[in-house]
Formats: structure tokens, sequence, C-alpha cells
């Protein structure tokens, strides 16, 4: 025993003491920055970051070959200390985690899939390529828990997958190694330039919503009582919730699958909801924001498409500029929708947001007057985006419209957002079948107007406002006169006082696929009006961008090379909005600024400007669901409201909100669509 | 004479330490990327273990079989190993800086690299005496160095081919391994 000690003990010296000699006699001078390092590595050879060693991964950073932050393993106190022995600033990049992309097991995905009357397997197999369950579907078997380096993962209860968000490090072994691309890398900057491939499961609702808002996740996180987490999914896609959520036609309610069955979840009062518990708190949640870039961006137009646009270059580090040519903010959310619809209190609030991410504004500045695209260049702009919407409104086309008391629809509520008097007389007639029109209609009632007519050329079904709207409006009050047209105005003393208008029957569909309307002959009628609004239509003013050398359409709208890049024909100018699609909804006016701001992201990066492979478009072909099983049946909440004899003379905001307990239930109604899934009962 | 040149021909090439005996493998997927890094290994391991195999056999028959502590061989052994790896380490560190940087941390996994132990093994097992160690030790690890260059030679030219993606790097590197292991098992009986 005693031998074997010191014979080993013996062993040790003899070679500690060569060890000592030679390593004096072939001394090599180390780099004490490698050296130093070196030791701040954790010395596990891991292999994480690349490197055959720790030493190795040392020399290659004090070498400039590999980044600070190449050490996995060590996680960002290594990285600054390494930044730190370097003499380099670190900007800490936002952290990846990982993110799975499907919420059902094999067992609850639908393994029923119908084929619409195809009878043949080649068939079948064209068709989302003859899959029985959905293709994208996670088929939890682990293989990304076992190969993550750092035990992030683990198999739920649900039996899919969860992520430990402390102990991912965002390595990315679990995307590289699941051979459906479920389980991907995420991260606040990279989900606010997202566009939905084909490649990913999605419901219809997001894919409808134009602004690309993650539905079902903030539905869901509303239903776990997770309200600031479901305002910062939403603000990925849409920076203006409290007005979406007041104004929005909500497509995505038309296409919710719970529609087939039952009335469709109440999405949009949803948002409303939790974007008005944020505002009433007044406790801002701020997002990530990037380092600074230094680049500049100028965002012509304060309207909703610039506001989104210039919201998130900021938060992608830029800084935006807009420049407004009214007096305000906010385009024409301020100036074409009424206080009852959108408070300007409200609008003011959620736009503060948007400025405190680091936005500058010039208003009452306008383009072609003020300013050129030359002259941004010149002052040293990086970018360009032109949001200018469509501001222009088009005369009735009759007899007697230079009569006083006939007021251009645009104007009208023009006026009104800049505060103006804007006094009517005891009749008013509008002329129009839209939102504009309906606004116009109730604000006159609103303003006194004892009688107020709607005249649309076409019926009720063709009529392009929102339902509610219209329902609205005719509880206050508001008439409809259907298939009517108006063809003279006559007045007297230079003043309106009867309107001629001749009824209509509907004819062949012309290219908008709806009705034509023909007049019909010999049935003209005459009614007295003191003021008549004309809501028919609005369209952008393009003079001044042709002026600066962007091509337009035909429909004198700004030619993009795709809506959804937003690429003029000027390099480094990008458009959205009214101006590119012609007067539509805000929120697809939001949805074209985020995705503008994308390219221009990419384009002052210096990536191409291109969109994702197997991006959506209206083409894809995606899987429906066509029925619904094993569902519970749940009535839709209903929006409170202001009763007709509070709403008169005044402007007080008409829908009162979701209570907690409205929006829990609602809530809980959602299925939480997948392509093909959704939640049954039991 | 002729022993020695049958002990030679057998440990390179009928017993081949790595391809028969399958020791040290670690270095062979690691460092045969390349034709330099490869030799530059080699070497190496042809100088520790001819050293390692005579300092082993020393220590064995001098100090451990004398106190009657041969159950301490391994313990001995890898002391002995580890620290004639520092030395290499240090005078390839300062001889051929550019070799050290290329081996990187293959050079002082030599310590644990179980082709040096296992020779120093055999060389006991075998009851070989001190020449016949040195020689064996130092045909072993010509061997080694003659299968890693091998296959340095056969990875070098992948690059040029179309390999299946599921395939690539360490994968195909033992698949062929495996072939020449099954081509140097046509060896066996020769000797």
């Amino acid at each position: 025993m005693l031998a074997g000690m010191l014979a080993i003990g013996g062993i040790g010296i003899v070679a500690a003491l060569l060890l000592g000699v030679s390593s004096k006699i072939f001394y090599v001078e180390v780099d004490p920055v490698i050296q130093e390092i070196a030791e701040t590595l954790p010395g596990a050879n891991c292999g994480a970051c690349g490197f055959a060693g720790c030493s190795s991964c040392a020399k290659a950073i004090a070498k400039g070959k590999a980044k600070p932050d190449a050490c996995l393993s060590g996680g960002p106190d290594v990285t600054l200390a390494i930044a730190g022995i370097l003499g380099v600033s670190i900007e800490v990049k936002e952290p990846d985690t990982a993110r799975l992309g499907c919420w059902y097991n094999l067992e609850e995905a639908d393994t029923k899939f119908t084929y619409d009357g195809v009878k043949d397997c080649r068939a079948a197999a064209m068709l989302f390529d003859g899959s029985k369950v959905c293709e994208i579907g996670c088929l939890t078997l682990g293989t990304c828990v076992n190969a993550c380096p750092f035990g992030a993962l683990s198999i739920g209860d649900s039996g899919l997958p969860v992520v430990n968000k402390n102990l991912c490090t965002g390595c990315g072994t679990c995307e590289q190694i699941c051979p459906k691309g479920i389980i991907t890398l995420t991260s606040e900057t990279r989900r606010i330039q997202h566009i939905y491939t084909t490649d990913e499961c999605t419901s219809p609702c997001q894919r409808t919503c134009p602004a690309g808002i993650d539905i079902p996740e903030y539905i869901h996180q509303i239903k776990i009582g997770n309200y600031r987490q479901a305002v910062k999914t939403i603000r990925e896609s849409n920076p203006m919730p409290l007005t979406c959520g007041r104004v929005c036609p909500h497509p995505c309610e038309e296409i919710c699958r719970l529609g087939i069955e039952e009335d469709p979840v109440n999405i949009n009062h949803l948002k409303r909801f939790v974007a008005d518990i944020e505002m009433n708190a007044n406790d801002r949640i701020i997002p990530y924001k990037a380092a600074e870039t230094g680049k500049t961006i100028a965002i012509v137009g304060g309207g909703p498409a610039g506001l989104s646009a210039a919201y998130y270059l900021a938060r992608l580090g830029h800084c935006p500029t807009i420049f407004e040519a009214m007096p305000k903010l906010g385009g024409m959310l301020r100036y074409g929708i009424p206080e009852y619809r959108l408070p300007k209190a409200t609008l003011d609030w959620e736009i503060e947001g948007i400025l405190a991410m680091g936005v500058s504004v010039k208003t009452n500045t306008a383009m072609g007057k003020d300013f050129t695209l030359q002259s941004l260049k010149d002052d040293g702009f990086d970018a360009v985006f032109l949001g200018t919407g469509a501001w222009d409104s088009r005369g009735l086309g009759v007899e007697g419209e230079d009569l006083k008391g006939v007021l251009p629809g645009t104007h009208f509520l023009i006026d009104r957002g800049l505060d103006k008097e804007t006094p009517v007389g005891e009749r008013v007639a509008v002329v129009g079948g839209g939102n504009t029109a309906i606004d116009a209609a109730r604000t006159c009632w609103r303003l006194g107007a004892k009688e107020v007519t709607v005249l649309y050329r076409r019926s009720r079904k063709e009529m392009p406002a929102n339902d509610i709207e219209i329902e609205e409006a005719g509880k206050e009050g508001v008439l409809f006169h259907y298939l009517a047209a108006p063809t003279k105005l006559m007045g007297e003393n230079g003043k309106l006082t009867q309107l001629e208008y001749i009824e209509m029957e509907l004819g062949e569909p012309d290219e908008s696929g709806r009705r034509r309307p023909i007049p019909k002959k010999g049935s003209e009628k005459v009614i007295k009006v003191d003021n008549i609004i004309a809501a028919i239509g609005q369209f952008p003013v393009t003079d001044f961008l042709k002026d600066n050398g962007v091509t337009t359409t035909k429909w004198n709208t700004i030619e993009v090379v795709n809506e959804q890049t937003g690429q003029t024909n000027i390099e480094g100018v990008f458009a959205g909005g009214d101006s590119v699609t012609g007067a539509s909804i805000a929120v697809a006016a939001i949805g074209a600024g985020r995705k503008a701001a994308r390219s221009i992201h990419r384009f002052l990066s210096g990536e191409e400007v291109t969109l994702p492979d197997n991006s959506i478009t209206p083409d894809s072909k995606l899987p429906a669901v066509e029925e619904l099983t094993a569902i519970t049946h749940s009535s839709r909440v209903k929006m409170p409201e202001l009763s007709v004899d509070d709403r008169a003379m005044n402007f007080t905001e008409v829908e009162l909100g979701l209570s907690q307990e409205m929006a829990a239930d609602e809530a809980a109604r959602c299925l939480r669509c997948g392509l093909l899934c959704y939640r049954k009962e039991g | 004479m002729a022993d020695f040149i049958l002990l030679m021909i057998s440990a390179i090439l009928v017993n081949n330490i790595l391809l028969a005996r399958f020791l040290g493998n670690c270095p062979f997927v690691g460092v045969s990327r390349s034709m330099d890094t490869a030799t530059g290994m080699g070497l190496a391991v042809i100088f520790v273990l001819t050293l390692a195999g005579m300092i082993t056999w020393l220590v064995h028959n001098y100090l451990l079989i004398p106190l009657n502590i041969e159950y301490l061989r391994t313990i001995a052994f890898i002391l002995v190993i580890a620290t004639l790896v520092q030395f290499v380490e240090m005078v390839v560190q300062k001889t051929a800086p550019a070799l050290y940087e290329a081996l990187g941390i293959y050079l002082p996994l030599i310590t644990t690299n179980c082709a040096v132990l296992g020779v120093a093994i055999i060389n006991i097992e075998d009851g070989y005496d001190l020449i016949t160690s040195i020689f064996f030790s130092f045909a072993s690890a010509v061997g080694f160095a003659l299968a890693l260059v091998l296959m340095a030679g056969i990875r070098e030219r992948f690059a040029l081919v179309n390999i299946p993606k599921s395939f690539e790097g360490t994968a195909i590197g033992l698949v062929t391994a495996g072939l020449i292991a099954l081509a140097f098992s046509g060896f066996a009986g020769l000797v």
C-alpha cells in the first residue's frame, strides 16, 4: 500500500519536474488576450460554438474570426466578459427562443379528411398531397427533446414538446433536427416581420387578417387571463388595437370556423377589451427595441399605413420621421371616422404609444409643396415610405351641384376632424353606401338634423358599409332609400332646397361583380332637402407623386411590384395602404405598413426585398374545414351599447366595451384552430 | 532480425492498431480531414507511442514489479502518458506553431487515446522485452499513422463528390473506416 502510494507519488514528482523544466525551455509567448478569453470561457469543450475546444474558440475570438457571443453554453455573462476583454461594446441582441408551431397531438388531430367528391387516389394525392392528417402536424415522438444540448425541452401534458424559456439558449439544434420544421427559433424581431407561409400551421382567421395578427394566440392568452401578453401578441402585427377594436369590419370573423355552426367568435371586441385595459391603466407595454442602426426613413403620410410602418421601423432600431400634411396625425382615422366611433382621445393615446418608440413627426408639411423625393434624398434619408391615402372625393355629376348646402362627404368629415363648425339643416340627404356615407348620416343626426336619408343606388345586400353601422344608423332613425340615385339638385336664391332622384333596378353584374343599377325611366321623385352630402367614393391623389417620378396604375393608384413588399418603381421608395389599393379598410393599411417596414428593413440591411418561399397568396391551396363535429354550443356575447336616447345630440362613444366576464366567456368559445384541427369537446 | 521485421509487419498491417484492433478512433475521425494535419498527428503519435512504450515498460519492470504493485499499472501508465503528451505539446507549440494550431484539441487528446494505453498494455501482456517493446510500439504507431494518412487521402476527395446529406461528415467517415478495415483484414494470415 505504502509502496504503491510512494511509487505513484514518485512518478508524479518526476513528471512534474520534467514538465516544469521543459516549460521553461520550450517557452512560447502566448497572447495574453487569448489567455484571458480562454479563462473566461467555461472550458467544457462542448463544441456548441462550432470550434474544436475552448482554446480554439478563444483563439478565433481573439483573431476576430468568431464573435464574442460564439460560446452558447456560457450565456450573456461570458459574452459581456469577453467583450470587456476585447474592449468592444456589446449591443445585446434580442435572444432567440424555440417555439413549437403545432397545438394538437396525434390523437387530437383530425383524422377525418373529406376529399370533396374526389374519387381517385391520384387526384386526392394532388389535393394537399393526399394527407389523411395535417401535413404539418408534430409527430410527438420527442426527437427534439433528446437533441436539445441544454435540456430545455420536455414532453408536456398534452403530448407536445414544451420549451423551458429559462434554459433555452437559442442554439437552434431543435430547429435543425425537426424533420418537419415545426419547432423553430423565434424572437419579437422575427415575429414583427413575419409573413405566413403554407409550411406552417395557421388558422383561417390569422390568414385572413390583412395585418396577420396571431388571433388564436391572443385569444388563448385572454382565456388564461394573461391580458398584457395578449396585447404584446397583437402589437407584433398591429400597433393600433384600440382603433381597430372599434372600427375594423373584421374580415376574420367572416371566416371564423365557429361560424360554420354558430355565431363566429367576437374576435374584434376581444381585441378592444385587452387594449382598453392597457389604456385605462395608463401602463404602456414597451416592446423590445433593437439597437440603433442610424438609418433614417421618411414616412410620407401619418395615417394608419404610415404610423404602422414607422412603429415597426422604430422597433427594428431605425429612425423614422413622419411627414404629415394635416395639422395632426391619424389620417382618415382622425379626419374620416367620427368621434362616437373612435374618440379622438383614444386615437391620441394610441398614436403617442407609437411615437414613443422613437418616431419624429413634422405636421403641416405636404409633399410637393414643402418637400420632394429629391429633397428627402438630399437631406440624407435612406428610404421613403409613401402612405398618402385616398383623400379625393367625386362630385355627383348632376345639375345644381354648385348650390350652397352641397357638401362633399370627405370634406364634411374632415372639417369635423379639424374641429370646425359644420352646421346642417333639418333635412339632410346622404348619397352613397359605404362607411363614409353612414358616418356622415349618423353625424348629421347628432348635429340635430330631424330627417336624415341615405340614398344608395343598389340594394341593401350590395351596400359595402359595415352591417353593424347600417343597423345602428337605422336605430338612430336614419332612413334608407335603396335603388335610388340623384338626378338634379334644385334651389332658391342659390341655396339647395330640393333633390330629384330616380329609382333604379338591378341588371347584369359589372366588373366588381355587383349587379349594375339601371334607371327606371319616368320614376323621378322630388324630396325637400337642406343639405346633401355626396359620399360616393374616395380616390388617391397622385399628381404630386407623379411629379416626383412615382409610376401609377390605370386606376390612379401607386404602382407597386407586389402588394406584400410595397416596392415602387424607384429604388428605396416603398408604398402601402389606400394610395396603392384604392380606398380600403384601416387594418389593410396597417398590414401594408408592417410589410413595407419589413421590406425597408431588408433593403437597408442589404438583403433582397423578397417574400419568403411559399408565402400565402390568394391562390394558395390550404386545407379547409367544411363541417364541425363535437363542439359545445354557445352564444356570442353582444357588445353593450349606449341607448339611442343617450346618444342624441352628442358624440359620446356608442360601444361601451366588454366586461371581464364577457371577455372570458367569449375567449372560451374560440376553437383555437390549426390548419385542420380545432378544439373538440370531450 | 527477421523476428523484428515480422513483428513490424504484423503490427503495421495484420494487426493494425486502428483498423484491426479498433483502438484510437477519436483522432482518426477527427483529424483525418486534411493530409497535413493527418501527417502531423501521425508523427506526434509515433513520437508519443514509442517513448511511452519504452518508459511504461521501464516503469512496469523496474518500479511496479519490484514493489509488487502491478495492480497500479493503469494509473502509472496514464500518468506517464499524460506527462509525455504534455511534453510533446510544449515541444510542438514551440517548434511547429502552425501544426499546433491545426491539431488543436486533438493533440492533448492523445492522452486519452486508447491506442497509446493499449499498446503499452499489450507490451506487458505479451511479455515483450525492452527492445521488442520499443519496436512494437514504433510499428503500431506507424500503423496508426498509415491508417490516418489513408483516411485523410480519401476524405480530402469527399469534397469533390456527391454525398447524400444524411451521410455527410462523421457518418461517411465511419463507413469508410469500416471499408478500409475490411480491406486490411485481407492481410490476416500473412504472418
